[in-house]
């Protein structure tokens, strides 16, 4: 497969990611759109370690996994420390600090 | 047989995806994100990354779905279409800002690879099992234990302090 074909895919799911964030209200599935940013990128790193056929591409998307799933245990933590203050997670009613 | 596996993973990926964001129910979102993952995982094997597939795999839909799925059940969310459904500036506003940069991206792409003559139908430009160095896992274990050794053990640290922070956000008691 082309290179290009990859790296398209993966801009594809980067848009929809980036549209998750930006139309949905429920801050769980905002986060969840986040997630499959990070993915996408993940594509993009091993289609070009394939395509310069060295490992650096492999290995960084370790350490992105490594960064998302501490990212994924404080967020989620954060989300259940909102739910028992405001019980809610929609985002449009955490305006409390909105001036 | 590539090119057959690589277009069935990219259509399961694009509607699990798609499906994942227009879907109302938080639960039936996280269950087609581990969809997207899965046919992710797909990807990793054709371009000659298993071990990374494997881990994918692991982490992702066995640890990080399993997260949220917990999460988005213990904290009981109901669908809530009224309150979801926002303003018609605001959806038109984002839905426009993704057309634009899924534009802007796939332009410079095709600027870099089909029109400069290196890839498209170049042999040069062609990834997949036959190219490349292969990811498994001595390969991989190798690098990140020698070249890579600082950055792995600063991970380990990391995931070590974002334990910790979860425990003590969700312990905490609020008065």
């Amino acid at each position: 497969m082309p290179l290009a074909h990859y790296l398209i895919l993966s801009a594809i799911l980067f848009a929809i990611g980036v549209a998750g964030v930006l139309l949905r209200r429920n801050a769980i599935v905002i986060f969840m759109s986040i997630e499959l940013m990070l993915n996408a990128v993940n594509v993009t790193f091993v289609a070009f370690a394939a395509h310069h056929g060295s490992l650096e591409g492999q290995i960084f998307v370790f350490f992105v996994m490594v960064v998302a799933a501490a990212e994924v245990a404080v967020g989620l933590a954060l989300m259940v420390a909102i739910f028992r203050l405001r019980a809610t997670v929609f985002v449009d009613e955490l305006n409390l600090m909105k001036w | 047989m590539q090119p057959i596996l690589f277009y069935t993973f990219a259509v399961m990926a694009v509607a699990s995806a798609v499906a994942m964001v227009l879907h109302r129910n938080p639960v039936y979102s996280a269950i087609f994100l581990i969809a997207t993952l899965f046919s992710l995982a797909g990807f990793f094997v054709l371009l000659n990354a298993p071990f990374v597939a494997a881990v994918h795999i692991i982490v992702y839909a066995g640890a990080i779905m399993v997260l949220f799925l917990f999460v988005i059940m213990l904290l009981n969310l109901k669908r809530d279409p009224a309150r979801e459904a926002g303003k018609i500036t605001r959806r038109f506003l984002g839905t426009a800002l993704v057309v634009v940069l899924l534009l802007e991206v796939s332009a410079l792409i095709g600027a870099a690879y089909f029109l400069s003559g290196n890839g498209g139908s170049g042999e040069n430009a062609l990834v997949g099992l036959e190219s490349g160095v292969s990811g498994s896992t001595p390969n991989i274990g190798r690098a990140l234990f020698t070249t890579y050794l600082l950055p792995f053990e600063v991970a380990s640290v990391l995931l070590l302090v974002a334990m910790v922070g979860a425990v003590v956000l969700a312990k905490r008691k609020f008065n």
